[in-house]
C-alpha cells in the first residue's frame, strides 16, 4: 500500500498505458471493456487521492522524480492544485464515459475492432493524464502526441456510422500535428536559450538570467524567446481549438462515436487549455506573456469572438452534435477569457469551468448519444416530441442546457459568477457584457431544442422508443446530478480552483 | 418551533407538496387535496411569522454557502412579509379556482400544472425572504423557469411563441442587467467599496458614496441595471412578456400575472431601492430620477392600450402593466410615505386584479367568451361573477369602500410629502397628473364592461345558448377575493402595520 501511495503520480500514467497495451493484445470477446472500466476506475480513485493529498499538503505540491533522477536532469511529475483538479476532470469523465461506452460503442463499431477501441481509449486517457501531471516541457509533447494519435484513430472509428468521420479525422490529424509540432518547435527555441526542458527550470533561467538583460543595451535571446513562445502559443491554441483555430473541432466532435465525442469535449480541449495556462503562468511567466507581449489582449479578442461566434454558429446547426461542438468553441472562449484576465477570480473561473463544463457538456453528449443509439442520428428533427418517450435522457439534456446558459443552481452559473466578477475587477466591462450576451445566445440555441423536445410532435407512425439502457442512463444521470450539486454547493470546487489560481498568481505562497 | 425552522418549512412545504402532487397524479381528488393542503399549510407557516415581524424582529435562516462568501440565506423583514403573505394567501383561493377551471375546461396534463404551481410559490417565498441580492436573484430565476411550463401549458404553436417571448424577455433582462448588477456589486464588495451583498436599511452604498470609492454615476448605472434587470415589474419597454403570457390558462394568468410573478417584480424594485441603494442616497446623489417619468409613462401608455383591447384578458394584462407602475412610481418618489403607498398597492392590486382575472376565467368556463364585446347582458346570467368583477373594478379605479382607495390615498400623501423637499415641484405635479389622469382611464376601460354586463340586453345568438354561473369552486374563489377587496378597506390593520414598518425602514 505504502508503495502505491508513494508512486501514485507515476502509476496514474503508467497503469493506463500498460493496460492499454494489454487490452490490445488480450482484450477480445468483451474483455476489453472490463479492462478499460477497471483501469479508469482505478485512475479515478488515484486522482481523487492525489487531489486530497495535494490540498492537504502544506506546500500544495507533490514532486515525483522518475527513476529518482532529480530535476532538471530527469523527468519530474509535479502535482499541484491546478493539475490535480484537471486530473480529477479527466479521470472522472474517463471513468463515467467508459461505463457509458459499453452499449453505445458496441452499436457504433464493428465487433472485431472493439478491443482496439478500448486500447486506444486507454492510450488517449494516458496521454491526457500525462500532459496534465508532467513537469517537463518535452515530456508534455510526447504525451500530447500519444493522446492525439489515439484520438485521431478514435474519431476515425466513427466511420461505421458515417464515412465523414474519416475526413474529420484527417482534418484533425493535419491540424493537430501542426499544433503539436509548433509546440515542439517552441520548446526547441526555449531549449536553445535555457538548455533545459524542465518547466520550473526554464522559468528560473528565463527570469534570473535572460529577462534581466532585456532592459539593457544588449538584450540576450530576445527574439528567440519571443518566437519560441509564439510557436508554443499558436500550437496550443490549435490543440485547444481557440477561435479562429477551431476548424478541426466541429466535424471531429460530430462524426466520432458518441462516447468519443463526450471524451473529446469534456477532456481533450480542457487539457489543452491547462497546458496553455502552464506555459503562460509557469514557464514564461505573466510578466513576459501579458506584460511585455500583451498576449492577454489577443486572447481576450479571440475569446470574445469565440463566445459570440461559437454560440451564433451553434444556433445555426441542425445536427445537434454539431451544435454542441460549436457551443464548445464558445465555452473554450470562456475558459480562455478567464485566464487572460490575470486575476484571481478570472483564473478561478477558468479552472472551475474546466470541471463544470466537463460535467455539463459530457452529460449532454451522452444524452445525444442515446438518441443516436436509438435513432441512428441526432438531428433537431429527431428529438421532436421525445420528452415523453425518453424522459430521463431528455431531462439530462435540459439540465445540461440550463448549465450552458448558466442558470443559477447549476454548475455553469458558478463559472459565470467568477468569470464576470473577474472581468469587472479587471476593468474589462466589455468582456463582462460579452459573457452575458453569450448566455443569452446559449439560451437561444438550447431553447430551440427544448421546444422541439417538449412541444414538437413525433411522427404518428414512428415506432415508440424505449428509454436508454441502464449502463448509459446511470453515468449520464450521475454527471447531470453532479452538475446540479456543484451548482448548489460549490465550496469544494471553488476551494480547489481558487487555491490553484492564487498559487499560479503568486498571491498564496 | 423556532423561527428558523418556520422559514425553512415555509420554503420546503411547497416542494414537498409538489412531490406529493406528482405522486398522486393518477388520483385527481387526492392530488387536488394535496394542492389545497399545501396552500393552507404554506400560508399558515408564513402567517405565523407575522407577530415576530410586527414585534420588530427579523428572523433569519442561513441555508448554505454556494461559494465562499456567497450564501443562500433568508431574513424576514416587513416588506418581504407583505409580499409573502399576499402570495401565499391568494394561492388558497387560486387552488380552489384552478380545480373548477381545469376540470370545467377539460385541460390536459393537469398533474404537471399542479406540480409547477407550488414550485413557483416556493420561489416566490424565496424572493420575499431573501437576505441578500444573490439569493433574490436565484429565486427570481427559478420563478421564471418554474412558471414557463404553466405559461406554455396549452402546448400549441401560440403557447410556444408566447413562451419564447416570456422566457426571452425575462431571462435576457435578468441575465444581462440584474446579474451584471449583482456581480458588479459583488466585485465592489470584494474590493471593499460597498458594505456587503446583504440587504440593509439605508442601502449598502452609503459609506462607499461618502468616501468616494463608488462614483455616483456608477451608483446610478447600477440602479438602472437593477431596475431593468427586474423585467417582471413590466416597466416599459420590457413589458411585452406580460400580454404574451396571457395565453396561459386563466388560473395561471390570475395568480402568476396578477400576484406572484408581477408582484415579485415590483417587490424587488421596492426592495432594492430601499435596502440596496437606499432611498435617501438616491435622492441625495440625484440618481434614479428617470424612473419616475418612465413609470408615469408606463401607467398612461398601459392604460391607453388597455382602452383599445377587445380581448378580455389582454385588457386586464395592459391594466396590470399600468397598475404595476403605480407601485414603481411610488417607489421612484423615494419618500417614506410614497413607498408605504407602493407597498400597500401590492396588496390592493393583488386582491383586485386576481378577482378580475377570476371573473374573466369564469366567463370563459361558463360561456366560452373571450372578448369584451361579447359580454352584453352576461351579468344577468352570472350575477356573482360580474358582481365580484364590479368590486374589483372599483378597487382598480380607487374609489372608497374598496382597498384600492387606501393605497391611492397613501401614494398621493407621498407626493404631498415630497412637496416639502427643496427644489422645483415639477416631479410632484407630474406624479399627481399621472395618478389623476390614469384614474379616469381606469374608469374608461373598466366601467364599460360593467355597463355591458348589467345594462345591455342579451344578444339574440346568446339567447340560443343558455348557461348559468361557472362551477362552484370558481364562484367561491372569486367571491372570496372580492370579499377580501371589500373587507380590507375596513380591516386593514395588519397591512398598515407592516407598511408602517416599511415606512420607518425607508426613513
Amino acid at each position: 500500500m505504502e508503495l502505491i501511495h508513494k508512486n501514485l503520480p507515476a502509476l496514474i500514467v503508467v497503469l493506463p498505458l500498460c493496460m492499454g497495451l494489454l487490452t490490445s493484445i488480450i482484450g477480445r470477446r468483451g474483455l476489453g471493456w472490463w479492462m478499460a472500466m477497471a483501469t479508469t476506475g482505478a485512475v479515478f480513485a488515484m486522482s481523487g487521492q492525489l487531489l486530497w493529498n495535494v490540498m492537504h499538503d502544506g506546500a500544495y505540491q507533490i514532486t515525483y522524480q522518475m527513476g529518482s533522477w532529480p530535476a532538471p536532469f530527469g523527468i519530474v511529475y509535479i502535482v499541484d492544485p491546478l493539475n490535480a483538479s484537471v486530473l480529477m476532470v479527466v479521470s472522472t469523465i474517463a471513468a463515467v464515459l467508459t461505463l457509458y461506452a459499453r452499449k453505445s460503442v458496441a452499436s457504433e463499431i464493428q465487433k472485431n475492432r472493439l478491443h482496439f477501441f478500448y486500447a486506444l481509449w486507454l492510450f488517449c486517457t494516458t496521454g491526457l493524464l500525462g500532459i496534465t501531471i508532467t513537469g517537463d516541457a518535452f515530456n508534455l509533447y510526447v504525451l500530447l502526441e500519444i493522446s492525439s494519435l489515439s484520438t485521431y484513430t478514435l474519431v476515425a472509428l466513427g466511420r461505421a456510422r458515417n464515412r465523414r468521420a474519416l475526413t474529420a479525422a484527417i482534418n484533425y490529424l493535419v491540424l493537430g500535428s501542426i499544433g503539436a509540432n509548433f509546440y515542439l518547435l517552441g520548446i526547441a527555441y526555449l531549449y536553445q536559450v535555457t538548455g533545459s526542458l524542465n518547466m520550473a527550470d526554464i522559468h528560473h533561467i528565463l527570469v534570473n538570467q535572460v529577462f534581466p538583460t532585456w532592459g539593457g543595451d544588449a538584450p540576450q535571446y530576445r527574439t528567440t524567446v519571443i518566437v519560441g513562445f509564439a510557436f508554443m502559443a499558436v500550437g496550443l491554441s490549435l490543440k485547444l481549438a481557440l477561435f479562429p483555430l477551431h476548424g478541426w473541432l466541429p466535424n471531429a466532435y460530430t462524426y466520432s462515436p458518441s462516447a468519443v465525442s463526450g471524451l473529446l469535449a469534456s477532456t481533450a480541449t480542457k487539457v489543452g487549455a491547462y497546458a496553455f495556462i502552464r506555459v503562460i503562468f509557469t514557464i514564461v511567466g505573466v510578466d513576459f506573456a501579458f506584460g511585455l507581449l500583451h498576449t492577454d489582449t489577443a486572447l481576450m479578442v479571440s475569446a470574445g469572438a469565440a463566445i459570440i461566434i461559437g454560440a451564433w454558429l451553434a444556433l445555426k446547426q441542425t445536427n445537434l452534435k454539431k451544435m454542441l461542438a460549436y457551443s464548445s468553441i464558445g465555452q473554450i472562449g470562456y475558459i480562455t477569457l478567464g485566464f487572460s484576465l490575470n486575476n484571481v477570480n478570472g483564473l478561478t473561473a477558468s479552472i472551475i469551468h474546466l470541471f463544470n463544463h466537463a460535467l455539463t457538456k459530457g452529460s449532454m453528449f451522452m444524452a445525444l448519444g442515446v438518441v443516436v443509439y436509438r435513432l441512428g442520428n441526432a438531428r433537431i428533427t429527431d428529438v421532436r416530441g421525445l420528452g415523453r418517450q425518453l424522459p430521463v435522457t431528455m431531462g439530462v439534456f435540459v439540465v445540461g442546457g440550463l448549465g450552458l446558459i448558466g442558470v443559477p443552481l447549476t454548475a455553469g452559473f458558478i463559472s459565470k459568477w467568477y468569470l464576470v466578477t473577474g472581468a469587472i475587477q479587471a476593468g474589462r466591462y466589455e468582456m463582462a457584457a460579452v459573457v452575458l450576451v453569450g448566455s443569452i445566445l446559449a439560451l437561444m440555441y438550447v431553447w430551440r431544442v427544448v421546444e422541439q423536445i417538449y412541444f414538437g410532435k413525433r411522427d404518428e407512425n414512428a415506432p415508440k422508443l424505449r428509454e436508454a439502457p441502464l449502463t448509459m442512463l446511470v453515468p449520464m444521470v450521475l454527471l447531470a446530478a453532479a452538475s446540479i450539486y456543484f451548482g448548489i454547493d460549490a465550496r469544494a470546487t471553488s476551494w480547489v480552483s481558487q487555491t490553484a489560481a492564487e498559487l499560479l498568481l503568486g498571491v498564496k505562497l | 418551533m423556532t423561527p428558523e425552522m418556520t422559514i425553512a418549512l415555509a420554503l420546503g412545504t411547497p416542494l414537498v407538496g409538489a412531490m406529493l402532487i406528482a405522486m398522486a397524479g393518477k388520483v385527481p381528488n387526492l392530488r387536488e387535496a394535496f394542492t389545497l393542503l399545501t396552500a393552507l399549510a404554506t400560508f399558515g407557516l408564513v402567517a405565523s411569522l407575522y407577530p415576530l415581524v410586527i414585534a420588530g424582529n427579523q428572523p433569519g435562516l442561513f441555508l448554505l454557502e454556494i461559494v465562499p462568501g456567497v450564501p443562500l440565506s433568508f431574513k424576514v423583514e416587513p416588506l418581504g412579509m407583505v409580499y409573502a403573505l399576499v402570495a401565499t394567501l391568494l394561492w388558497i383561493p387560486n387552488s380552489l379556482y384552478s380545480i373548477g377551471y381545469m376540470r370545467g375546461n377539460n385541460e390536459k396534463h393537469q398533474t404537471r400544472f399542479y406540480f409547477c404551481f407550488p414550485l413557483a410559490i416556493a420561489s416566490a417565498v424565496g424572493i420575499a425572504f431573501a437576505a441578500n441580492i444573490f439569493t433574490m436573484f436565484v429565486f427570481y430565476e427559478t420563478l421564471t423557469l418554474s412558471t414557463f411550463p404553466l405559461v406554455t401549458h396549452k402546448g400549441n404553436s401560440d403557447a410556444v411563441k408566447s413562451g419564447r417571448i416570456y422566457l426571452g424577455i425575462l431571462l435576457t433582462t435578468s441575465v444581462c442587467f440584474q446579474l451584471l448588477a449583482v456581480l458588479w456589486i459583488y466585485a465592489l464588495y470584494q474590493g471593499g467599496d460597498v458594505s456587503g451583498i446583504d440587504f440593509v436599511r439605508g442601502g449598502i452604498f452609503k459609506e462607499g458614496l461618502a468616501s468616494g470609492a463608488v462614483a455616483p454615476t456608477v451608483f446610478g448605472l447600477l440602479f438602472f441595471l437593477y431596475i431593468y434587470g427586474i423585467g417582471k415589474a413590466a416597466i416599459m419597454p420590457v413589458h411585452r412578456w406580460l400580454p404574451a403570457a396571457m395565453v396561459a390558462p386563466t388560473p395561471v394568468s390570475a395568480f402568476l400575472h396578477a400576484v406572484a410573478v408581477v408582484k415579485a417584480g415590483v417587490f424587488c424594485v421596492i426592495k432594492v431601492t430601499v435596502y440596496v441603494f437606499g432611498a435617501n442616497a438616491l435622492l441625495e446623489y440625484g440618481q434614479g430620477h428617470w424612473l419616475l417619468y418612465v413609470a408615469g409613462a408606463t401607467i398612461l401608455i398601459g392604460s391607453l392600450i388597455a382602452l383599445f383591447q377587445d380581448n378580455f384578458k389582454k385588457r386586464l394584462a395592459y391594466s396590470t402593466i399600468s397598475q404595476l407602475s403605480y407601485i414603481v412610481l411610488g417607489t421612484a418618489l423615494l419618500t417614506p410615505i410614497a413607498i408605504m403607498g407602493a407597498t400597500l398597492h401590492i396588496i390592493a392590486h393583488a386582491f383586485g386584479k386576481i378577482t378580475l382575472f377570476f371573473a374573466a376565467g369564469s366567463v370563459y368556463t361558463a360561456a366560452h367568451k373571450t372578448q369584451v364585446s361579447q359580454l352584453d347582458g352576461i351579468g344577468r346570467r352570472m350575477p356573482w361573477t360580474m358582481g365580484a368583477f364590479t368590486v374589483g373594478t372599483l378597487s382598480m379605479i380607487g374609489v372608497p369602500v374598496v382597498v384600492g382607495f387606501i393605497s391611492k390615498w397613501y401614494l398621493i400623501s407621498g407626493v404631498i410629502e415630497r412637496w416639502e423637499l427643496p427644489g422645483g415641484h415639477f416631479d410632484e405635479v407630474f406624479a399627481l397628473l399621472v395618478i389623476s389622469f390614469s384614474t379616469l382611464l381606469n374608469a374608461g376601460y373598466f366601467l364599460p364592461i360593467v355597463y355591458r354586463a348589467f345594462f345591455k340586453p342579451l344578444k339574440d345568438e346568446d339567447l340560443k345558448h343558455p348557461h348559468g354561473e361557472a362551477p362552484w369552486p370558481i364562484v367561491t374563489a372569486l367571491m372570496f377575493t372580492a370579499g377580501l377587496t371589500l373587507f380590507f378597506f375596513f380591516w386593514n390593520k395588519p397591512a398598515l402595520e407592516l407598511a408602517e414598518l416599511v415606512r420607518r425602514a425607508v426613513g
